[in-house]
C-alpha cells in the first residue's frame, strides 16, 4: 500500500498530540493544554457538523423538502427549545423539554420492565437443591443471597438495624466484590487501549520508514 | 384484538400497573401530609463537609452533572442535587463551576445555579462562565473538565449523574488535584471507579434517594417509599418462586418469562 506524505504528516500530528496528552502524567503543562483545547474544540465542531448532516438534514430538512409536513412539528419544538436564548421567553423552552422527557420515559417503560425487572427476577429464581453437581447448588445460593442482601441495602424507608442491618451489611460486601471484579475487568480493557496507542506509535514509524524508502 | 394487544407482554403490563399503583398510592399519601421516613445516607453528610472545606480554603466547588442528556433520569436527579449544592455554595458567596457535556443540560443547570445565587442574596456573584458547555464528545469533555480541575484547583468536586468511560479519568484527575470528591451514579459499570477514587459515593439507587431526601419533595419521597414497597414484593416473589422452583413447580418463573 502506497503511503503519501500527507498520510505521514497526519500520523505524526496524531502521535505528537498523543504525547502531549501523555505529558499530563507528569503534571499540567502547556503541551497538554494545547492538545486539550484542540481536542475539545475539534470535538465540539465535529459534533456540530455531524449533528447537522446526520440528524437535522436527513431527518428534518430532507423530509420537509419532500413535502412531509408532519416533521414541521419537530421543527417547531426544536425552535421552541432555542427560545431559552432569550430570557424573557425562556419558559417556552420548557414545553419541548417536557415533551422529550415524557416521550423517553414512556418509550422505555416496556424495555425497562422486561429487561431490568421481570427478566432479572426470573433469572434469580433458581433451584437450591436437586442440581446435578454441588457447584451449581453453591452458585445458586450465592445468587439468591447476593440479590436479596443487595436489595436490602437499597431499602431506604427503614433504618439499617437488626435483621435488615445485617442483611444490608452482607449486601455491601456483595456489591464491593462485584465492583472489584468489574474494576479488574475494565483495567484490562484500559491496558488494551494503551497497547493500541503504543501500536499506533509503531505504525507511525513503519509508515514513515516506508515513505522514506528505508524499509 | 390480537392486532392491538400483545398477549406475550401481559406480564409487563401487570408489572407496570402494579409498580405504578404502588408509587402513585404512596405519592398520594405523601401529598396528603404523611411524611415517609427515609434513612439518612452517609454520602449526604459529605456534601456539607465538602462545601465547608471549600469555604475554609477559599477555593471553588466543581459540580459535574454527568455526560447524559436531559432525558436521562440520572441527569434529572443530578439537577435536584445541584440545586441543593448551589444554594449552599451561593450562601457562602463562593464560586460553583459546572462544566456540561450537553447543551440542553447546560441551559437547565445555568438556570438552577443562577436562581440559587439570587435566592442566597448574591445575584451579582453569579458569573455566566461558572456554568459552561465543553463538548458533546465524552473524552473531549473529560479532557476539558480535567483541565479545569488542574487550573482552578477546586477544593470539592461532585460527580453526580450518568457517567461512562470517562469516569475514571475524571475521578483520578480530581484525586490528583487534591480535592475532596463525592460521586453518585446508577451506571453500574462505572461505580467501581468512583468507589475506588472518591471519598464518598452514592451507589446506584442512592442517587435518586439523595435527590428525594434533599428536596423533601412529597412526590419524590412518596415515589421512593412506593419503590421500597415494590422491592419488598419482589423479594417475596424471589423467595417464594425459588422455594417452589426447587420443589419442581415452575409456574412463578414461567409467569415472569415472556
Amino acid at each position: 500500500m502506497a503511503v503519501s506524505g500527507l498520510d505521514v504528516f497526519g500520523l505524526w500530528i496524531g502521535a505528537a498530540l498523543s504525547l502531549c496528552i501523555f505529558s499530563f502524567l507528569y503534571r499540567d503543562n502547556p503541551f497538554y493544554r494545547l492538545a486539550e483545547h484542540i481536542f475539545v474544540g475539534v470535538s465540539a465542531g465535529y459534533y456540530m457538523c455531524t449533528g447537522y448532516w446526520q440528524v437535522l438534514q436527513p431527518n428534518l430538512i430532507a423530509r420537509l423538502q419532500d413535502g412531509d409536513w408532519r416533521y414541521a412539528i419537530a421543527a417547531v419544538l426544536g425552535g421552541m427549545l432555542l427560545m431559552r436564548l432569550w430570557p424573557k421567553y425562556a419558559w417556552v423552552g420548557r414545553w419541548p423539554l417536557a415533551f422529550m422527557v415524557g416521550i423517553y420515559a414512556g418509550y422505555n417503560i416496556v424495555y425497562t420492565m422486561q429487561a431490568q425487572v421481570l427478566a432479572q427476577v426470573s433469572d434469580t429464581i433458581v433451584s437450591l437443591w436437586n442440581n446435578p453437581d454441588w457447584t451449581a447448588t453453591l452458585k445458586n445460593w450465592i445468587i439468591l443471597v447476593g440479590v436479596l442482601t443487595s436489595l436490602a441495602y437499597f431499602y431506604f424507608s427503614v433504618e439499617h438495624k437488626g435483621v435488615i442491618g445485617q442483611a444490608a451489611r452482607v449486601g455491601v460486601w456483595v456489591l464491593m466484590i462485584t465492583f472489584g471484579a468489574t474494576f479488574g475487568y475494565t483495567v484490562m480493557a484500559r491496558v488494551s487501549l494503551l497497547v493500541g496507542r503504543v501500536m499506533y506509535f509503531q505504525d507511525v514509524w513503519t509508515h514513515t520508514a516506508r515513505w522514506l524508502g528505508i524499509s | 384484538m390480537d392486532a392491538f394487544f400483545c398477549w406475550d407482554k401481559l406480564n409487563n403490563l401487570i408489572g407496570v400497573l402494579f409498580i405504578s399503583g404502588c408509587i402513585a398510592w404512596h405519592t398520594f399519601q405523601a401529598r396528603r401530609g404523611a411524611r415517609p421516613f427515609i434513612r439518612r445516607l452517609p454520602a449526604l453528610g459529605a456534601l456539607d463537609d465538602a462545601i465547608g472545606r471549600a469555604v475554609e480554603m477559599g477555593k471553588p466547588v466543581l459540580y459535574i452533572p454527568g455526560v447524559a442528556d436531559i432525558d436521562d433520569a440520572q441527569t434529572l436527579a443530578s439537577v435536584s442535587v445541584l440545586e441543593r449544592v448551589a444554594e449552599d455554595v451561593a450562601s457562602y458567596d463562593m464560586p460553583l463551576l459546572v462544566p456540561n457535556c450537553c447543551s440542553v443540560v447546560m441551559s437547565m443547570t445555568q438556570e438552577v445555579v443562577r436562581s440559587a445565587y439570587a435566592k442566597a442574596g448574591h445575584p451579582e456573584a453569579f458569573q455566566s462562565d461558572y456554568v459552561r458547555y465543553l463538548c458533546d464528545e465524552q473524552f473531549g469533555f473529560a479532557a476539558g473538565a480535567s483541565g479545569i480541575m488542574m487550573r482552578e484547583r477546586p477544593a470539592a468536586i461532585f460527580y453526580i449523574g450518568n457517567f461512562l468511560g470517562e469516569a475514571l479519568i475524571l475521578a483520578e484527575n480530581g484525586n490528583a488535584s487534591g480535592a475532596i470528591q463525592v460521586a453518585g451514579t446508577a451506571t453500574v459499570s462505572q461505580l467501581p471507579f468512583f468507589v475506588a477514587s472518591c471519598d464518598y459515593t452514592l451507589i446506584g439507587e442512592e442517587l435518586y434517594a439523595a435527590s428525594a431526601y434533599l428536596s423533601q419533595d412529597p412526590m419524590q419521597l412518596g415515589s421512593l417509599k412506593g419503590q421500597d414497597a415494590v422491592k419488598a414484593v419482589i423479594m417475596f416473589i424471589i423467595v417464594f418462586g425459588t422455594v417452589l422452583y426447587s420443589l419442581g413447580f415452575t409456574w412463578v418463573k414461567d409467569l415472569l418469562t415472556p
